[in-house]
């Protein structure tokens, strides 16, 4: 039997190495917990997530907008599943994880918690939220972990529809009638700054950074990754003709990259703890389809096992 | 399907033709925006994601039917003018499937006593004289044989489940028992187009609809309600007050922003 | 806690000629519900023509810590590949 300290020192040397650590692999208990939080929040995101954009699902304005969105909003349940897959090679439930969300005890992306007021929110939500979700999960396909890293493969590869779908949305509103641009407009005045939120706090003041970089949880930085996507945002704000609502936005020759304002974090950490416009509905919503579900469950449970019982007396018959 | 490749049938009237395929996407778009109000609130993500491929597949087939009926009408008329801007009268959906998602029994009821009806009906269109109707119906056959799969497993699953699921089962089929008799019953549009060879036989298709509905419940466990009395008017463009909220969300951004491409 | 689904894993062969792979996992309570639950949740985008469900329970794994004794033999058996082999280079078809 090998000591602990031989086995923390050959799991950070495969980590050294980029060798993927798997299930069933020794890893230190701190690693295991950092994951589970990790990875959990990140599929509490995907299904807390289909809230805001299913609102609209019903009042979408054509069929062909109605599938799109709908097929979309299947996909966050889907990429939700994936994520609690992982978490659970991790030895922990679906049904604890759903626990932890359902009393506050999980975060998730606190982005969800804004309201979806306008159609021109699904086109800001596909293009900005899953836009910036994307350069995260990009990331994300190169991380230790093994089963995280093969789901966000999948995830990466079924996602690449999602932010077109959004900005197919804000083109056609930014080439429409005067109300439909305004509904453009308004739409990115209140999903800009919670969306560079969405990167997390400064790296002076994230917590965990330090820790998930080293045993490449996280590649990059918070601060890196929210320039990398302002970066590439604005010229597509550009394109449609839609002017980004930070008056401090600029290019900056020397660094080649955008100067832009200050972040409101106050407003970030009231949102994260629960202070948002929707945290309450959006979890009561969660919670109402979880526990109203249960009898479900249960009874699908139940007619398994008559089903097994019944088969097993006919055999012995 | 490709707007272009549709084989427009000038054997009959085209507006009554229209007026028949619009009809015959009515229960799927109706059940279909049921289905996708469940989006995110199912009762486990595999069920969620299971129920919004039904949506998706009777969004598919409305399109298909509405994109066949445009080009039978006017310049004017798209497949979504013809989803979106009719009056309440004017859709013709069976009352069944406008009825409201109040529990996950009466989901699975009402998928289950509907996909009976359409997996027949389409056995039936597969023979229409009109070649796009035999096409669409070709197609959606297939994933109508799975819809009526899936909604025949968890009626049988939740009949036979737990007490709990058994008696919310039973409810839910005693609520929505009196409103399939309106699936059989031919309108005079539906007459009509079943003279010209085009619509489907729905006289005939009650008894095996009967058999077979009542063959899977009693499979379920469950009792077949012995009141006879029926609920109907769907057909004639009389409804539920349901519908009325229906089509307030399902109109919404057409009604509120007339005339706009999107 | 309440009972729950059990896991299974879903292997998908996505077109004929080519073998299963597994490609992630599911909650399902039986095998018919977890055949099911498969074809919708991992065949969406036409991923597959065939599914295989197995209950995750039923599958025996190795053991990390035995790799050594279990995978570690085979890495000096060279004369198992044809690299091995010094043969001219004028030699065909072979």
């Amino acid at each position: 039997m090998q000591n602990i300290a031989a086995l923390e020192q050959e799991f950070e040397s495969k980590i050294e190495r980029g060798i993927s650590i798997e299930p069933k692999d020794w890893m230190p208990e701190k690693y295991r917990k950092t994951h589970i939080r990790q990875i959990s929040q990140h599929a509490h995101s995907e299904i807390v997530g289909m809230l805001p954009e299913g609102n609209w699902i019903t009042r979408a304005p054509s069929l062909r907008r109605k599938v799109a969105l709908l097929a979309k909003v299947q996909d966050e349940a889907g990429h939700g599943l994936y994520l609690y897959s992982a978490a659970e090679t991790l030895g922990i439930s679906r049904d604890e994880l759903f626990e932890q969300l359902h009393s506050g005890k999980a975060k998730y992306s606190s982005i969800f918690n804004y309201p979806t007021l306008s159609w021109a929110d699904m086109g800001a939500i596909g293009w900005l939220v899953d836009g910036a979700a994307i350069i995260n999960q990009v990331m994300l396909t190169r991380t230790s972990y093994g089963p995280y890293a093969r789901a966000m493969v999948r995830i990466c590869k079924e996602e690449s529809f999602h932010q077109r779908q959004g900005y197919e949305i804000m083109l056609t509103l930014s080439k429409g009638t005067p109300e439909q641009k305004q509904m453009a407009q308004d739409s990115l005045n209140r999903w800009w700054w919670p969306s560079l939120m969405m990167f997390g706090p400064t790296d002076a003041e994230s917590t965990h950074t330090a820790q998930s970089m080293k045993w490449k949880i996280k590649l990059k930085t918070n601060d890196e990754l929210r320039q990398q996507f302002v970066d590439i945002t604005v010229p597509q704000a550009e394109i449609l003709g839609l002017t980004i609502p930070d008056p401090d936005l600029k290019w900056n020759e020397e660094r080649e990259q955008y100067d832009f304002g200050a972040i409101d974090w106050e407003e970030f950490w009231q949102v994260v703890k629960g202070h948002g416009p929707c945290n309450k509905e959006r979890i009561a919503a969660r919670k109402n389809a979880f526990e109203g579900g249960a009898w479900v469950r249960e009874a699908a449970i139940a007619h398994a096992e008559k089903k097994a019982a019944r088969t097993e007396l006919k055999k012995a018959v | 399907m490709n707007n272009e490749q549709l084989i427009i049938n000038n054997a009959v009237d085209k507006a009554v033709l229209a007026d028949y395929i619009t009809m015959l996407s009515d229960n799927s778009m109706i059940l279909g925006h049921r289905l996708s109000e469940l989006c995110g609130h199912g009762p486990s993500l595999e069920t969620d994601i299971a129920l919004t491929n039904i949506s998706l597949d009777l969004f598919g087939q409305v399109r298909m039917y509405l994109q066949y009926a445009a080009q039978l009408k006017d310049e004017e008329t798209t497949e979504d003018t013809l989803a979106f801007l009719r009056y309440p009268n004017q859709y013709r959906n069976v009352l069944l499937v406008e009825q409201p998602n109040t529990d996950f029994a009466y989901i699975i009821a009402r998928q289950f006593f509907f996909d009976a009806y359409h997996a027949l009906l389409l056995e039936e269109l597969k023979q229409s004289t009109d070649e796009t109707i035999r096409a669409i119906a070709t197609k959606s056959l297939k994933e109508v044989s799975y819809h009526q799969r899936f909604s025949s497993e968890w009626l049988k699953r939740l009949g036979d489940g737990t007490d709990i699921s058994h008696e919310k089962m039973q409810a839910a089929v005693d609520h929505l028992y009196p409103y399939i008799s309106e699936l059989c019953e031919a309108s005079p549009l539906e007459l009509e187009m079943q003279a010209t060879g085009i619509g489907a036989n729905l006289a005939q298709l009650k008894a095996a609809y009967f058999e077979r509905v009542n063959s899977v419940l009693e499979e379920a466990t469950l009792t077949i309600p012995e009141n006879k009395w029926t609920q109907s008017g769907g057909k004639k463009g009389i409804h539920t007050e349901h519908l009325g909220y229906i089509l307030a969300d399902f109109q919404y951004m057409q009604r509120v922003y007339p005339g706009m491409e999107w | 806690m309440k009972k729950q689904w059990p896991i299974w894993e879903v292997f998908i062969r996505s077109k004929n000629g080519l073998e299963h792979r597994h490609v992630g996992s599911l909650h399902a309570a039986d095998a018919t519900m977890a055949m099911e639950n498969a074809r919708d949740v991992y065949t969406r985008r036409s991923e597959g023509v065939s599914i295989w469900v197995v209950e995750s329970k039923h599958i025996v794994a190795s053991n990390p810590s035995e790799s050594g004794e279990l995978f570690e033999p085979a890495k000096d058996k060279v004369y198992r590949h044809p690299t091995f082999y010094n043969l001219p280079d004028e030699l065909k078809h072979m």
